[in-house]
């Protein structure tokens, strides 16, 4: 039963994206779509690149961050813990709303481009992102690792980069994966702001052309259906795969 | 520790305040200031415009769709997770299930609302199969796009998560328990009523509350599967964002914005009391 309500509607979007609407038959042109047609390779593009800009910048912010507030500043964990959960509480919506003025000093800084989005995705990626790392960082005994790799003479980013990250590598690809699939489905933010993500791109060409938007939905369904797979693989063993809410 | 060093020991966790302040808290308080001041002068206006007309009814139709899949998507899920966990922790089936689970739970969005148009949409796969062999019209009057339609797309994503949060519920109730009431000479039915149930009701209560909350601030499967009217919450705030005259008032989305934090804000409130609760024996 359950498989029948979850897979029929995938199946139907298989089937859609690959029938001929005019002449009957198979076709793989909604597919062929997906490169061919121009805007919505520049939209696969950009979120791509989103993707990987807000992977990049959230682990640089994060990994150091936690990495510290466990050895030097504990006091600072509620609160850094804290504000990494805030955005599951505040609406990607919501942001939106109040994200205008804030923007203003961002587009007039750096121009505006859609990759500007990056920020605001670190925020929202950062519950996911946060649960991750942390669970890593509790496997390890870090005190003493990275006490053993600073009396050796290594300064803090050596301590970071070549002790302690490729001791927590599961959790922070656990991190990487999880944002990955995060970015490449928003579409709130996208939208309301007015850029051409992978997502907004998906509901411009739905209007006119639906097998395509089916083609390009079922692609991202089963990109990070193959991504999450992967990492329950990788990361065998523990119980949960970090993407609990 | 002197406040000379726990000042330079905070300064690591400058830049990742600074952009946590700048990119979530401005825009959380731009929004509830913004639904409190006109132009600077404070003024109840936009709060009391919430519970007029269309806000008001927009309200409602919100609460209704989340509690109607909220709960079926956690007696589902409930049912979905007890079936999943039964099956063996490694075998690739479960993994394959709860991947795809979190798939469509959380990153699902704009390709849920096109999977129900390619399956009972005017086109559709099932639309067109049940034409030739019923001989009717199953996306007639367009339901798909009111709030029935809106109560089947949610539900599609309602119960994976209700199976991702609730796992680790049942994943909890440790098996010397069941081994414990049997051994006292209980039936399963009395272990389910006396133990199991009493133990998995906190949990599914908090995951239901997260089920509303989840729906209540959804805004992608909605956005992209009614393109025009605002029957709900979120796409209100959509229409008075894009238009800026929404019932004559520009600004009105911020008062919208600050309804949705409220409410998700306050059954979140819940779900911590609830999960603080359930935490205390399923961990």
């Amino acid at each position: 039963m359950f498989g029948l309500f979850f897979l029929f509607p995938l199946y139907a979007m298989a089937d859609f994206s690959t029938r001929n609407l005019i002449a009957g038959g198979r076709t793989w042109r909604a597919w062929a779509n997906l490169f061919a047609d121009q805007a919505l390779y520049q939209a696969i593009v950009v979120s791509l690149l989103l993707a990987v800009f807000t992977v990049a910048a959230m682990l640089v912010l994060l990994v150091p961050t936690m990495i510290w507030v466990r050895l030097r500043a504990p006091w600072a964990k509620g609160l850094v813990e804290f504000m990494c959960l805030l955005p599951l509480t505040i609406p990607a919506l919501v942001i939106v709303v109040g994200l205008r003025n804030v923007y203003l000093w961002v587009t007039y800084f750096l121009g505006e481009s859609a990759l500007t989005l990056t920020f605001v995705y670190v925020v929202i990626v950062l519950p996911f992102a946060y649960r991750a790392i942390d669970a890593a960082l509790s496997a390890i005994d870090l005190q003493t690792l990275s006490e053993a790799a600073r009396s050796l003479g290594a300064g803090w980013l050596t301590t970071i980069t070549r002790v302690v990250v490729p001791n927590i590598w599961s959790g922070i690809l656990s991190a990487a994966f999880i944002s990955i699939a995060v970015v490449l489905g928003e579409f709130t933010i996208a939208s309301l702001s007015g850029y051409e993500t992978l997502q907004v791109q998906i509901v411009l060409i739905g209007k006119s052309d639906g097998p395509t938007s089916v083609a390009a939905s079922l692609a991202t369904l089963l990109f990070g259906f193959v991504l999450l797979l992967i990492l329950s693989l990788v990361t065998r063993g523990r119980r949960n795969v970090g993407v609990t809410v | 520790m002197s406040l000379a060093r726990r000042l330079r020991d905070s300064l690591p966790l400058l830049p990742f305040l600074t952009v946590v302040v700048i990119f979530l808290i401005i825009p959380t308080a731009t929004v509830v200031v913004g639904s409190v001041y006109t132009d600077g002068v404070f003024s109840l206006d936009r709060i009391e415009a919430l519970f007029t007309g269309t806000a008001l009814s927009a309200l409602l139709d919100s609460v209704l769709l989340s509690g109607a899949t909220a709960l079926l998507g956690a007696v589902f899920g409930a049912v979905m997770a007890w079936l999943i966990v039964s099956s063996p922790s490694t075998s690739m089936v479960r993994r394959a299930v709860l991947s795809l689970c979190s798939v469509l739970a959380q990153f699902g969005g704009v390709a849920l609302a096109f999977a129900f148009l390619a399956t009972v949409g005017l086109n559709g796969v099932l639309t067109l199969w049940v034409q030739q062999v019923f001989g009717f019209n199953l996306a007639g009057s367009g339901w798909l796009y009111s709030l029935s339609g809106l109560i089947l797309v949610y539900t599609y994503f309602q119960i994976p998560l209700m199976v991702i949060v609730f796992v680790p519920a049942l994943e909890g109730l440790r098996e010397q328990w069941r081994e414990a009431a049997v051994s006292l000479g209980a039936s399963t039915w009395a272990y389910w009523r006396e133990v199991a149930i009493p133990l998995l009701t906190p949990a599914f209560l908090g995951s239901a509350l997260l089920l509303f909350a989840n729906a209540f601030a959804a805004y992608a499967t909605a956005a992209a599967l009614v393109s025009q009217g605002s029957p709900i919450l979120p796409l209100l705030i959509r229409a008075s964002l894009v238009s800026e005259v929404v019932l004559g008032q520009a600004g009105f989305a911020y008062a919208l914005a600050l309804e949705m934090i409220v409410v998700v804000a306050v059954v979140m409130a819940a779900y911590n009391l609830l999960v603080r609760r359930s935490s205390r024996w399923l961990s």
